[in-house]
């Protein structure tokens, strides 16, 4: 399970793109779509590199205007998460 | 494109009925043409209009897409309006050149059919064995860096053969799987007693299918479609009439799904006469099984319709003669009762029997 000291990349087949009818940022794999909340979508731009996952929660948390580092933290690694279960992340050790 | 009106995800281009294989579950229909397919130009003006009516996807599919000699300009051109582009191809003949032509021209992914491990086996169902021509598009795919899914139609002839399915699809270095129980329409509906597997066989299939997804989560996704002639409730086909899928047949009939021109009655258009989004939106066969207001009953008040959306129209028609009639693979129809006949015949049978091979015949 992916967890702060996880490297997490994008799988290098994902794409990112607007969709055009929503406005609203997607990634697309071989028979999938997922739209990309803000912080999803902040997210995906940041695995367009291979980091860690605590890499990514501190610059969100860096960036936050509310929400508490717990909840940032959660709700990234949940998306994370999310992300690999369908196969669009590559993970390894830190 | 009114707002109660969805919008389509995925275009399926069919771009052509010429195959080398002749399997006998093909989802094209039991009579075609190779007349008159559509030019480059019209699939880029295809394309263009599938994207800005929402398609984010598009899989370019047949037949055998190779055989077409414009694949390249049409790869660059769906790729030009940012679609994701899946080409789905038997594999023959490999060419590792044109495959990274085509990758430079900006394929996104490759499904390879595999009809079988065992080559008496592909020979079988499909008129030849060719599994060295496979390996090697796999293997030029994983050069390219591409994602391949591998994809099996699942039937009474190799249903047995999930463990070593999997095998296979881990050392082509395959992304994903694809153990699709035969849909019983078309080519498959004349081939059934042929094809269809026992209860107990599909059972075991699946439970294979399961042990190897648990074994390799995160390198290997394992998708297994059970068959809805075993499942008591019909699939959700197509997502959905009209709804998130539209295709167009190689010689320009935008449709529902591969089938819907085998129920009489509907009329469907061409795109060379009218635009993607006309037809989608307004088409009068698009809209006939659209949404909920079509549903007979039990469908129209039960509490799984809004999940299996009523079931498969073209499996309704071929079976009942009614394409609005409740999909017979639904234990509430009320001829359910032929579903189970057709069970009942492949527990009783022996070996499987001869297959009807797709051919192509000319009709125009």
């Amino acid at each position: 399970m992916i967890e702060r000291a996880t490297r997490v990349c994008l799988a290098r087949h994902v794409r990112m793109r607007d969709d055009p009818r929503t406005g609203k940022p997607v990634l697309l794999a071989p028979e999938r779509g997922l739209e990309l909340n803000a912080t999803g979508a902040r997210v995906a731009v940041l695995c367009r590199e291979e980091r860690t996952a605590g890499e990514i929660i501190d610059r969100l948390i860096l960036d936050s205007d509310g929400a508490t580092d717990r909840q940032i933290e959660d709700e990234v690694l949940s998306f994370l998460r999310a992300l690999e279960e369908r196969g669009l992340l590559v993970t390894g050790p830190s | 494109m009114s707002d109660e009106t969805p919008r389509p995800y995925t275009l399926i281009a069919e771009l052509t009925y010429r195959c080398p294989l002749g399997c006998g579950y093909c989802s094209n229909p039991l009579e075609m043409s190779t007349d008159n397919e559509l030019g480059t130009a019209d699939w880029e003006r295809v394309f263009a209009e599938a994207a800005a009516l929402g398609v984010l996807q598009v899989n370019l599919t047949g037949g055998e897409p190779l055989v077409r000699r414009d694949l390249e300009a049409l790869v660059a051109a769906a790729r030009a309006r940012e679609l994701y582009v899946n080409l789905t191809t038997s594999g023959i003949p490999a060419d590792a050149e044109r495959l990274a032509r085509l990758a430079a021209a900006g394929l996104d992914s490759v499904q390879l059919s595999v009809q079988d491990v065992d080559p008496h086996g592909a020979a079988w169902i499909a008129g030849r064995a060719d599994e060295p021509a496979k390996r090697a598009t796999a293997a030029a795919v994983r050069d390219l860096k591409l994602p391949l899914t591998v994809n099996v139609v699942l039937h009474r002839g190799n249903i047995g053969r999930v463990p070593e399915l999997v095998a296979l699809a881990e050392e082509l270095g395959a992304l994903r799987l694809e153990l699709a129980n035969t849909q019983f329409l078309g080519w498959a509906l004349a081939n059934r007693d042929a094809l269809l597997p026992s209860a107990a066989e599909i059972e075991r299939a699946r439970a294979d299918a399961a042990a190897a997804r648990a074994r390799l989560r995160g390198r290997l996704e394992i998708l297994f479609v059970r068959p809805d002639y075993h499942a008591d409730r019909p699939r959700a086909c197509m997502d959905g009439w009209a709804r998130r899928y539209v295709l167009v047949t190689p010689d320009g009939v935008a449709l529902p799904c591969h089938q819907a021109r085998s129920i009489p009655g509907l009329a469907w258009e061409n795109v060379r006469d009218r635009s993607l989004a006309a037809i989608w939106s307004d088409g009068s066969g698009f809209r006939a099984f659209r949404g909920e207001a079509w549903m007979p009953e039990p469908c129209r008040t039960c509490d799984e319709r809004q999940v299996d959306f009523g079931g498969c129209r073209c499996q309704a028609f071929a079976l009942l003669g009614d394409a609005a009639a409740t999909d017979p693979a639904c234990a509430l129809s009320p001829r359910h009762d032929l579903i189970q006949t057709a069970r009942a015949r492949a527990e009783a049978s022996a070996a499987p029997a001869a297959v009807r091979l797709r051919r192509l015949r000319q009709v125009s």
